[in-house]
């Protein structure tokens, strides 16, 4: 429909009915979707817990708010992401963006960068979720920690070992017999806590050697059957651990050595008349890595933090990229002539070119931060949501997650608006300004 | 041109994808009068005619199995029609907008003690006092207690689920051998020697802060009974009861044990419920003791290679005290309730009180009933009798305590009770801190209503 010539008044009023037809949609799915419920949300959040409205409570649930222990914990943690998100992303994604100018391969690059971004952030949250877990069998970061550490020290082969009566006792992780020894004795060195499958293979039948004098003679095994047998008693059906390193020290600080053979025994023939004190190694016993406790409550929300900009350090590299791309190659070049070093250029022209976009980036970011939801609930396990809550989750949770209280939702939903809004008019204002 | 691109890039930022949250209602139809077909066969019980409508939580092989008990239910009275209807999970929802509407179903299925209480209360719900004397008949006497609200029974609770039960990895218990433990001291004893023996004892979900209430609430029902467990739950008596910190006291004997956790602390507390069923039925074992409900089976049957009976098997919850609450018993209930009163709804509802009901469902398995005489041999395997046939024997019976709590505090994540549980679980000996929190958090979320 081609309007009238302005002036006449017929022709004026088509426009304004043609104008009307086509706004009409968009202010009623608007009115329907975003007004209404803007609305009625604010008004809600002066109410109580259930129902359409529910009984007049006045501010309490803004009180309430700022009260609670685990909103609060929501709103601090909002702050950290506000702190530290855009300004990594920003810059991480104006490195990025820099440097896939000078490389070859930059397509493939680019391409791998911004990928994540083609996934929903929920299927990253659990993708991350599986990457952080503490079990280094299962959580892949946690497995390259345990290749790293088996490298510097090898898990001793019964790392799960304990004494099996208190005449041993553990010290600096070396298992030792308590009272001091003298030549012609038999020791007992039993251990518990020893899977089967993890009893060295060709292990045989323990045997408690005679005792001979001049010599300390002695059996490591596990000294476990069915129904826990007689501790400290070497039992039919009880093996013995053989490789394992005992050592004997006399007075002066000399230490005997001897491995263990099949049926757990070892021998120290030959030993001057004194007293000895016998132990098993610590590096019998050394622990493996066990893995660090990414998703634990105190490193949850840096975890979250890393998967987050993985996400979108994508996204800023491509719309910084194209910020470059259409900057002046002239002023650059310029720059050069002029005898200004790379890092210079850089600093001096590049940067302050790009300002505008860099800003739109971090703008969005802080945005996109203060409303971060789904990597949260994706990610964080059950049992630290609450160290890692953030406000939009916890408006969900207090709302609809259970506790039902939309009320209490409501103010969490109006607060989040109200921090949204001056980033928004800032925004609003360097489009107008942009115009 | 610099400003081009910056407007471009703004302008596709405001496009920022806006959520919106459409509340999904399903609607609910409810037909009444429409006169059945004339059965076969013939007696006084086909005078009794028309047809009862029911909103149920079964779909798929469950909906199946009740359509065999409405078959019985057949046999005897050709003439009623029973139109089941699978609403699924959301019934609740369903029945709120129903009732709303002024048509509800004949009789429905909710899961909920709570909201039956609710319902009953706001005087929706019709009393079942004609089925009276079939139930007494075949249920112990607090199953009529579970469907009364105010004096006047309302629900007949047709399928129960048991809550109180220890599975645990049959190797690992050969290898420690040991056997299943019948008390508490058992248990402990137990778990000591499969320590030595190499397997941790306790396989614990704590992620899920369900299964740590769930843990607590079987202690706190066999050490103190059925009276002192309503009334916890009610909370006319406070979280910071001698009798909470005792339970709270023996329970830290477990999540304290923290050499006999599967993953230690940290391993509990990051484990939610299915890898914490995983790690005690894997092959070699990293644990050996599960506490949970009887569908622990359904998750170690579809993830893990352990078989009934050699691999995995299921056992009451320990005894705590000897007396009436050593089988005490807590259960997640399937409650019928009437909208309507005519004889067809007055029959079906008689009906399923019966034995030959119970046995119509029990027989094809994932069912358990407090229907006494039911005999353990109509379970189809070992693993069901061994977990359902405890609810028929039990005198003493309870809800799962989080379903009649509000749900601020008994049922939202990482708050109210489940959190404070995780909070346990990461420091055992805080006994009276743990009981301050949990008083504290009750008491706000009782004042603030359900």
């Amino acid at each position: 429909m081609v309007a009238a010539p302005p002036g006449s008044d017929p022709a004026g009023r088509a426009r304004y009915l043609t104008g009307a037809l086509f706004l009409g949609p968009a202010f009623v799915l608007l009115g329907v979707w975003m007004v209404y419920p803007a609305v009625y949300t604010i008004i809600r959040s002066f109410f109580g817990r259930t129902g359409y409205l529910g009984t007049w409570v006045g501010g309490s649930n803004y009180v309430r708010l700022f009260t609670t222990h685990t909103l609060i914990r929501a709103i601090e943690n909002n702050v950290i992401w506000v702190a530290v998100v855009p300004a990594l992303v920003t810059a991480i994604g104006l490195i990025f963006a820099v440097l896939t100018e000078r490389v070859s391969w930059a397509v493939a690059f680019k391409t791998a960068v911004f990928l994540p971004m083609a996934i929903s952030a929920f299927a990253t949250g659990v993708t991350w979720r599986i990457l952080y877990q503490q079990d280094p069998d299962v959580g892949a970061i946690n497995a390259l920690g345990r290749s790293a550490a088996s490298l510097v020290s090898a898990p001793g082969v019964l790392h799960t070992a304990l004494p099996s009566t208190p005449t041993l006792q553990t010290r600096n992780g070396a298992v030792v017999l308590k009272a001091p020894l003298q030549p012609g004795r038999s020791v007992s060195l039993g251990l518990t806590g020893i899977p089967p499958q993890d009893v060295p293979s060709g292990a045989q039948q323990a045997v408690q050697p005679k005792a001979q004098s001049g010599a300390i003679d002695g059996v490591v095994w596990r000294d476990f059957k069915p129904g826990g047998g007689k501790p400290g008693v070497v039992e039919q059906g009880e093996l013995g651990l053989p490789g394992v390193t005992v050592q004997v020290k006399d007075a002066s600080g000399k230490t005997r050595s001897a491995t263990t053979g099949k049926d757990g025994t070892f021998s120290f023939d030959n030993l001057p008349s004194g007293t000895y004190h016998a132990s098993i190694g610590a590096q019998t016993f050394s622990k493996p890595f066990n893995g660090y406790s990414w998703l634990g409550p105190k490193l949850i929300t840096p975890s979250l933090l890393i998967a987050y900009i993985w996400i979108w350090a994508g996204f800023a590299m491509v719309v910084i990229g194209a910020g470059l791309a259409a900057m002046p190659r002239d002023v650059l070049e310029a720059a050069r002539t002029d005898g200004a070093t790379e890092w210079q250029t850089f600093r001096r022209v590049t940067v302050p070119l790009l300002a505008p976009v860099l800003s739109v980036v971090f703008i969005t970011m802080i945005i996109n931060v203060l409303k971060v939801f789904d990597l949260v609930i994706s990610l964080a396990p059950e049992s630290t949501q609450a160290n890692a809550n953030v406000i939009a989750l916890a408006m969900w949770r207090t709302a609809f997650g259970g506790a039902n209280d939309f009320g209490t939702g409501s103010a969490i939903a109006v607060f989040l608006f109200v921090l949204v809004v001056p980033v928004l008019a800032l925004n609003i204002r360097r489009f107008k300004r942009d115009v | 041109m610099k400003n081009r691109v910056v407007r471009g890039v703004a302008l596709a930022m405001l496009v920022l994808p806006l959520a919106l949250l459409a509340a999904g209602c399903g609607g609910s139809s409810s037909s009444s009068g429409t006169t059945a077909t004339t059965g076969g066969s013939s007696g006084s019980n086909s005078d009794v005619k028309g047809s009862v409508t029911f909103d149920g939580i079964w779909t798929g092989a469950e909906a199946q199995s009740f359509a065999k008990v409405i078959a019985a239910f057949n046999e005897q009275y050709p003439n009623v029609k029973i139109k089941y209807k699978p609403v699924g999970n959301n019934v609740p929802t369903v029945l709120a907008t129903a009732i709303a509407g002024g048509h509800p179903p004949d009789m429905a299925d909710i899961a909920q003690p709570g909201l039956v209480k609710q319902l009953a209360q706001q005087g929706k719900l019709k009393p079942i006092t004609y089925a009276k004397s079939a139930i007494a008949a075949n249920f112990a006497p607090v199953w009529q207690q579970l469907g009364t609200v105010d004096g006047t029974l309302y629900a007949l609770v047709f399928k129960a689920a048991n809550k109180s039960l220890l599975w645990y990895n049959v190797p690992a218990f050969q290898q420690a051998g040991v056997t299943a433990p019948k008390t508490w001291d058992n248990l402990l004893a137990d778990a000591k020697t499969l320590k030595q023996s190499g397997t941790p004892a306790y396989s614990i979900g704590g992620a899920d802060g369900w299964t740590l209430t769930d843990l607590f609430e079987n202690i706190y029902l066999r050490t103190y009974g059925q009276a002192k467990y309503e009334q916890l739950s009610d909370h006319t008596i406070k979280w910071t009861d001698p009798s909470v910190k005792n339970a709270l006291t023996m329970m830290g004997k477990i999540l304290g044990d923290t050499g006999n956790l599967v993953g230690g602390t940290n391993g509990a507390i990051q484990n939610g419920f299915n890898d914490s069923v995983t790690n005690a039925f894997s092959d070699p074992p990293k644990g050996a003791i599960v506490f949970e409900g009887d569908f622990v089976a359904g998750v170690i049957l579809s993830s893990t290679k352990a078989k009934p009976k050699t691999g995995f098997n299921a056992a009451p919850f320990p005894a705590v005290k000897p007396g009436p609450n050593a089988n005490a018993v807590e259960i997640g209930g399937d409650l019928f309730v009437t909208f309507r009163d005519t004889p067809a709804i007055e029959a079906f509802v008689k009906f399923l009180a019966t034995a030959d009901a119970a046995k119509a469902w029990a027989k094809l398995g994932g069912f358990g009933t407090g229907n006494k005489n039911v005999p353990a041999s109509i379970y189809p395997d070992a693993i069901t009798r061994a977990t359902e046939a405890p609810i028929g024997k039990a005198t003493s019976v309870v809800f799962d305590m989080s379903d009649e709590q509000p749900s601020a505090f008994g049922s939202t994540t990482g708050q109210g009770e489940w959190g404070i549980f995780q909070d346990f679980l990461r420091n055992p000996s805080n006994v009276n801190g743990i009981a301050q929190k949990l008083e504290t958090a009750a008491a706000a979320a009782y004042k603030s209503g359900k």
